[in-house]
């Protein structure tokens, strides 16, 4: 800008040239920094105590990190990998975190897609229906648990007289106490309180279908089940393929409903990998190698989604 | 064709039945055997009703019990976390929302990295960061740590509510004399009312139901949570199941009647946010 | 009230040039429509003035104060959207008094100024009302209230008719301008609607490609269009052109169409001799019908009715043309019809698409 031009009255002024550029200046800067005001509490906050604290459990996986022990703090090198690689605890942690995350994502994902679809149709009360059976989905995880594990004890619960009842149990006892059968005690729990979820993100998805779609391929002679399979399925592909991938991660990670209801018993048939982590932390003050085991654990869980995502693009590049 | 008809239609109504039978008889029972008598819980066990009630178990865990505290310091924990995380949510939201970032794709990228990976692996590294400072054994320090781990889900949720108000809006109150701060908080957040109820909603649920840290983080009676609480009461006390079931009973509640209250924004809301992060 | 210098701007959205240095003077009270394609950047230009958008380079002055670095609130203008942008949790007369209440305006002086715009605009009855309880015309009322009550320095408007149907089009067209006759406030007003264009203008600014092609009054603009976009843009139906050249046979002025006939003219045009040049002319000033040595024999391909009048869609040689009457008699007319190209109302284009 030219300051000084004869013609112009202001320009001249020494007082406008002083007020004006600081400000024109101030509210460049103001512009540029605005931005980052508004995301900067929320960034700081999620860098202090999340990103830290992962690269600092990242490096405790290769120390030696005993709360108890005052002298513990050592480099170990490969030393928690190499105990890890022995740790049959830890094998059959791995293979049960497989069959929790397996049938618990079916059977939520199952569950929750029939419920999509009853949903989907208008009917009397349905938005009572809603509330009632995304209900569970408010229940604390902790709850939840609980819950369960008293419904599933003889004492006070129904479900093991049933069971005998309906001649599945040959006496009414906790499934939770057995090892054959321990494991689908937290399943249950997990898929009551996770089909809500899925449900959900169905749903809406289901609702994002163009309803004419649906008339027009009436109009061309489809049945229910041919539209189902050409427009519903191939509409939600898409939703369905990222919730299951992100559930599977969550699922695999979430250690509440175990801990509560057998906390990893009986004779470790219920442990998984997340709780197992937790254990060796929380009971056995052991950071060192409950961070050992994370890391694992967080390499496992990337090498999957990047499977999935490489399986999706090659699906995709086929047709 | 009719006869057809009404037998689908009897289909739909009963599987939904059974849905809703699902989803609400634990809940149910959870109540049943709060309400029952001691003297009738094993007499009475599978009933579907006790053929007498009392409040016995909820005056006793009420009068007797710590577990008025532990319900105050989930109150206060989830409380504040759900509006300090909504506040930091909605800026950081509007920001991504509205702004042209340098260096969004990273912003975003974090976040969802936080989402991803195993929040167990934080357990032992926030525990060592949090002690020297005093933060162990604090509600403080619970703050702290969930609002951090809600934050990035909240963003993205508020994020799509501000991506549904247009922009239109704001530059017009800009005109009228607005700055963009007031703008945001004059016409923007207004509007964004069912979002922001959505977002404590559910930072709300979320840290009223966190078990993992609060076991971790809290060892006293003073400031533990309700989950901790109950869980040390079913290990010392595992056979008062009238006095336990009532103090789930009381765990249940706030976030029940909170979920009640925003449950159609959720459906709205949620799924956009969901299915984005 | 007060005037609009537009310096040499230029925008850049990253390194997407969108506009190439524009320069307007705009006059106090003066009401100025600018039109172009869609995409042209008259939005962006509008929005640089209301301090929406940062400016690339040059400068832009209002009451000539530079303002380049003020935010929108300090600029003291009052902006109409296509959209109208009400805001939905206010009644309309806390959408109408918003601007002065930021203003820490007194109660009794707001309250006066705001009964006063909503009698102009009638909206008297809906002062309680949300504006999702209004009409399309209504709400764009308000949107016309909000602005008025500030009496701002200047008015821009973005398309703020587009989403009205034909008829309430026309009838707030009439309003805007008995408003501008009242208030004599500088307006600069984005339309795609030609008609509204001609009628609000007291100056025309047509852009193209982030460029002004031509300013001038409406009539200027139609009677004299300064290149071929503009002669092409302005008008409807639109200009025939013909691609061509010019050429002198036996000294008398004639222009040949690629692969037509020549078509001899009635007076010699400033053009050299064989140069390459495109001819063009309205269609409501092709002559139908016409006697006399200068007639041609053009095919009659199809007739559109308009009510108000007939474009006949014909063919001369290999080149089309439309012509536009108001006479019925071509209602029905097939085969082919005389027509003439009268001399005053040829526009001659050279090479390079400026007007000779
Ligand atoms: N925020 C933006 N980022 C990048 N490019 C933009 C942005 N806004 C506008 N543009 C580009 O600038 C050019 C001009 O846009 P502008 O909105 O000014 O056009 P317009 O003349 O108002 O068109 P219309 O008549 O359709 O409203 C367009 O090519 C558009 O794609
Ligand atoms: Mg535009």
């Amino acid at each position: 800008m030219q300051n000084g031009n004869p013609d112009d009255g202001f320009t001249c002024s020494p007082q406008w040239r002083i007020s004006t550029r600081p400000t024109a200046a101030k509210k460049h800067l103001a512009d540029a920094l605005a931005p980052y005001l508004y995301s900067a509490p929320a960034l700081i906050l999620i860098v202090t105590v999340m990103l830290v604290p992962l690269v600092l459990g990242i490096s405790y996986a290769f120390r030696d990190i005993q709360l108890l022990n005052p002298f513990s703090g050592g480099f170990v090198g490969l030393d928690h990998f190499r105990t890890l690689s022995q740790d049959q605890n830890f094998y059959r942690a791995l293979r049960n975190t497989l069959w929790w995350t397996g049938w618990s994502v079916l059977l939520q994902f199952v569950f929750g897609l029939i419920l999509a679809l009853l949903l989907d149709k208008p009917f009397f009360g349905r938005a009572i229906v809603q509330a009632l059976v995304f209900l569970p989905w408010a229940v604390p995880s902790f709850l939840a648990g609980l819950n369960w594990a008293w419904l599933f004890n003889p004492v006070v619960g129904p479900l093991p007289h049933w069971l005998f009842a309906v001649g599945i149990m040959s006496e009414p006892n906790n499934i939770l106490s057995d090892p054959q059968l321990a494991m689908w005690g937290p399943i249950i729990a997990n898929v009551w309180w996770g089909i809500p979820f899925f449900a959900v993100t169905l749903l809406a998805a289901l609702q994002a279908i163009p309803r004419d779609l649906y008339e027009a391929a009436s109009i061309d002679g489809a049945g229910p089940v041919q539209r189902f399979i050409s427009i519903t399925l191939p509409f939600l592909a898409p939703t369905i393929a990222i919730t299951v991938l992100l559930r599977t991660v969550w699922i695999s990670n979430f250690a509440d409903l175990i801990i509560v209801m057998t906390n990893g018993g009986p004779a470790d048939r219920t442990q998984i990998v997340a709780s197992y982590i937790f254990t060796q932390a929380f009971k056995r003050l052991d950071f060192g190698y409950a961070s050992a085991i994370a890391l694992v654990l967080l390499v496992l869980l990337i090498t999957y989604s990047m499977l999935i995502v490489v399986l999706r693009q090659w699906l995709l590049s086929k047709d | 064709m009719t006869a057809k008809r009404i037998v689908s239609v009897l289909a739909h109504r009963l599987a939904i039945l059974a849905y809703v039978a699902f989803a609400l008889f634990p809940l149910y029972w959870l109540l049943k055997v709060s309400v029952t008598p001691n003297k009738l819980l094993y007499s009475e066990g599978i009933k579907m009703w006790p053929s007498r009630t009392s409040f016995e178990h909820f005056e006793f865990v009420l009068k007797h019990s710590e577990f008025p505290t532990f319900f105050k310091n989930s109150l206060i924990v989830s409380g504040s976390t759900a509006v300090i995380v909504t506040m930091l949510a909605s800026l950081a939201g509007y920001a991504l929302s509205r702004f042209n970032l340098r260096g969004k794709f990273w912003i975003v990228a974090l976040m969802l990295l936080t989402q991803m990976f195993p929040l167990v692996m934080l357990v032992a590294p926030i525990f060592k960061m949090l002690s020297p400072l005093g933060l162990t054994n604090s509600l403080t320090g619970l703050v702290i740590v969930y609002t951090a781990f809600n934050v990035p889900f909240a963003t993205f949720l508020m994020q799509s509510f501000f991506d549904g108000i247009p922009k239109d809006l704001e530059e017009a109150a800009m005109i009228d004399g607005a700055t963009q701060f007031v703008a945001f908080r004059q016409i923007i957040l207004p509007l964004t009312l069912p979002g922001i109820a959505a977002t404590l909603g559910f930072v709300f649920t979320a840290a009223w139901s966190e078990l993992l840290f609060s076991l971790m983080l809290i060892s006293g009676n003073d400031a533990a949570t309700f989950p901790v609480g109950l869980l040390s009461f079913v290990s010392k006390f595992s056979v008062d199941f009238g006095q336990m079931m009532a103090a789930g009973v009381m765990a249940l509640v706030p976030a029940c009647l909170f979920f009640l209250l925003i449950q159609r924004y959720l459906v709205q809301g949620l799924t956009a946010g969901a299915v984005k992060g | 009230m007060a005037s609009i210098d537009i310096a040499a701007i230029h925008k850049s959205y990253g390194i997407h040039p969108v506009l190439h240095g524009i320069d307007l003077a705009i006059k106090d009270g003066e009401f100025v429509v600018l039109v172009g394609p869609s995409g042209c950047g008259k939005s962006t230009l509008l929005r640089m003035i209301a301090g929406l958008e940062a400016v690339t380079d040059g400068e832009i002055r209002i009451d000539g104060k530079r303002v380049n670095d003020l935010a929108p609130k300090d600029r003291d203008i009052a902006m109409v959207f296509q959209s109208y942008a009400l805001y939905p949790h206010m009644s309309v007369a806390k959408n109408m008094s918003y601007s002065l209440r930021l203003r820490k305006t007194a109660k009794e002086t707001i309250a006066s100024v705001v009964a006063r715009a909503a009698n102009k605009l009638g909206l008297d009855p809906l002062m309680e009302r949300r504006p999702k309880a209004l009409s399309g015309g209504q709400r764009q009322r308000v949107a016309m209230g909000r602005a008025i009550v500030r009496e701002p320095k200047a008015f821009l408007f973005d398309e703020p008719l587009s989403n009205l149907d034909a008829r309430l089009r026309e009838q707030m067209r009439a309003e805007i301008k008995k408003l501008h006759k009242d208030l004599g406030a500088t307006s600069i007003y984005v339309t795609h609607d030609q008609i509204e264009a001609m009628t609000l203008a007291d100056r025309i600014v047509a852009m193209h490609g982030g460029i002004i092609q031509q300013v001038g009054s409406p009539l200027d603009l139609y009677d004299n269009p300064a290149n071929l976009f503009v002669a092409g843009f302005i008008g409807s139906p639109g200009m025939n052109f013909f691609e061509g050249r010019y050429m002198l046979v036996d000294g008398k002025p004639v222009f040949a169409p690629t692969g037509g006939v020549e078509l001899a003219l009635e007076a010699p045009a400033n053009l050299s001799d064989g140069s390459r040049a495109t001819l063009g002319i309205r269609p409501e000033h092709v002559v139908l019908g016409a006697e006399g040595p200068e007639t041609q024999m053009a095919a009659i391909d199809l007739v559109e009715p308009t009510g108000f009048g007939i474009i006949l869609h014909l063919t001369l040689g290999p080149v089309s043309l439309n012509a536009f009457t108001l006479d019925r008699r071509f209602l029905n007319a097939t085969g082919t019809v005389a027509v003439r190209l009268p001399a005053n109302h040829l526009h001659f284009f050279d090479e390079s698409g400026r007007k000779v």
